[in-house]
């Protein structure tokens, strides 16, 4: 089976008053159904992959790639009208924080609804059938009083359920969550991320699950890609993290405290330059 | 007298929503003390209500033998206690130099020698006189939070109040966060009472701590008790096993 999305030499760069700043330097993976999480710091461009692949790079910027393959789409050359067609349809993007990334002046429902109806020809009161189920299948008790309601009108948790819901209502193939739970609570974090891995295990899509939290990612995920400096460093399957080779890898997995693991002071990361190479 | 903070049934009111219900806890000097819970939990609150930036409904909050008055604290208090916020991006003027960041806190209480002591401050926090002319926003996040305890720390108080000091930081930028607050406390001898989500930050920071939910305080127990397995409340156990990350439920 071909693989649903071929990334090869991906770069991004910024111009800027200093020059051309690359975020993405030559980023190479493919993603089949599964889940794979991309692991990396502040300024690594573990976000600049996500966004790179979903379209939603600033114009400024640019893309150069020897392949960005979606399913046997060229996304380089694809039309702004048939990214379009994609995004929200094929493609779909959970991003962090439920208090900016909904609209505040629309209803909930409102807001599910239009992302269904845009890619599919349906009848407005089954689209609102739709809408309630999918609610209810992230796990939204009262599923029909919160179609009504305006997203300041309920918690983080809440909110992320519902940004799900609404990227998962056109049934995409391929998700990519951006930090989907860092704004949430540690014990509402595992809700979302069960409700996540049920939905991703029973519609077979493909997940690209971006994070800075290297433990989080590998109980969760497949394979685990780790990027330093706009690179990959480090591609592992999760369950053999332990066995990290790069000092990086092995660094971000130990400078966190660790319950029953004493250590003072904790071990920080010797960055050396030639990771940056 | 060696309590260092003590809250006894301390509430706070927010219009009709009570944030701190009766909540009591007490700090020994030289201790660290971790406050842990969800949003909302009321954590921060009580470490604002102590810090005067929270209203007090009721109930009595002591700092070094001293009883507070409810609302105002006079100039002795805010030498004593500092507290460092968890957003380094919004806790620093962004159109002043870290120069003139460091000047405020020493001439509001008339501390001479503010040239050596700003060195040094800087020094302590590991960032050199070379980021004395900067903007904050020439920092990165880490870089902020130095200079955010820099500042906290020149007034030399006995007791830091840390309201989520690494939350917004990278794991890697943490660890070297979290070690220099370590390390300043051993130096010192300072008083932390330090606020987190992070079950793991807490117990590798804090010698005890109370756990936190809805207002009120669940549960208060040591950090080898925590480790160790000794917890009585069910909320802190969901707390724990949170805190080891996704667990896949197999069919």
């Amino acid at each position: 089976m071909s693989p649903l999305l071929t990334v090869e030499d991906l770069r991004v760069s910024f111009p800027t008053r200093i020059g051309l700043v690359e975020a993405v330097r030559g980023v190479t993976f493919s993603l089949g159904r599964e889940r794979l999480g991309i692991v990396g710091e502040s300024g690594s461009g573990k976000s600049q992959t996500g966004r790179a692949i979903m379209g939603l790079t600033p114009p400024h910027a640019r893309i150069t790639a020897k392949t960005l393959n979606f399913d046997g789409i060229d996304l380089l050359k694809a039309s702004a009208r048939q990214r379009r067609d994609l995004r929200g349809n094929r493609v779909a993007m959970i991003l962090q924080d439920p208090k900016y990334s909904l609209n505040p002046v629309m209803t909930i429902g409102r807001q599910i609804v239009e992302t269904l109806r845009t890619h599919r020809k349906i009848g407005a009161s089954e689209a609102k059938e739709r809408a309630i189920a999918m609610l209810e299948a992230v796990q939204i008790r009262d599923a029909a009083r919160v179609f009504n309601l305006h997203p300041h009108e309920v918690s983080g948790g809440m909110g992320q359920r519902a940004m799900i819901a609404m990227m998962l209502i056109a049934e995409p193939e391929l998700l990519i969550a951006d930090e989907p739970t860092s704004a949430l609570d540690v014990t509402v974090q595992l809700d979302v991320l069960g409700i996540l891995d049920k939905l991703v295990s029973e519609r077979g899509m493909g997940l690209i699950f971006v994070s800075h939290d290297l433990r989080l990612v590998s109980s969760f995920c497949d394979r685990v890609i780790v990027m330093y400096a706009g690179r990959i460093v480090e591609e592992i399957a999760a369950a053999d993290l332990r066995n990290a080779r790069h000092p990086y890898t092995q660094g971000l997995l130990s400078c966190m405290p660790d319950i029953g693991n004493d250590r003072h002071p904790l071990p920080v990361l010797d960055r050396k330059p030639e990771w940056a190479l | 007298m060696n309590i260092a903070v003590s809250a006894r049934d301390v509430t706070v009111i927010y219009e009709d929503f009570k944030a701190l219900d009766s909540v009591s806890i007490a700090v020994e000097k030289g201790q660290s003390y971790g406050l842990v819970g969800e949003s909302g939990s009321g954590k921060s609150t009580l470490l604002r209500a102590i810090a005067g930036l929270a209203p007090v409904f009721s109930g009595t909050l002591d700092v070094n033998g001293r009883t507070l008055k409810p609302r105002r604290r006079d100039k002795a208090f805010y030498r004593d206690v500092q507290m460092v916020f968890q957003d380094p991006y919004g806790s620093l003027h962004p159109r002043q130099t870290i120069d003139r960041l460091l000047q405020e806190p020493l001439a509001i209480h008339g501390i001479p020698d503010a040239e050596a002591r700003i060195a040094r401050a800087l020094d302590e926090v590991g960032l050199g006189t070379g980021f004395r002319f900067r903007y904050s926003h020439q920092l990165s996040g880490g870089q902020r939070q130095r200079v955010a305890i820099a500042r906290a720390l020149i007034v030399e108080p006995s007791i830091l109040l840390l309201d989520e000091p690494t939350s917004a930081l990278d794991a890697s930028v943490q660890a070297e966060v979290l070690n220099l607050l370590e390390q300043i406390r051993r130096d010192r001898g300072l008083t932390f009472l330090m606020v987190s989500h992070d079950l793991g930050v807490v117990t590798h920071m804090c010698d005890q701590l109370a756990v936190m939910r809805r207002g009120r305080v669940v549960e208060q127990l040591s950090a080898s008790d925590l480790v160790e397995g000794r917890i009585t409340a069910d909320y802190t156990r969901n707390l724990m096993v949170a805190s080891k990350g996704f667990v896949r439920t197999e069919a």
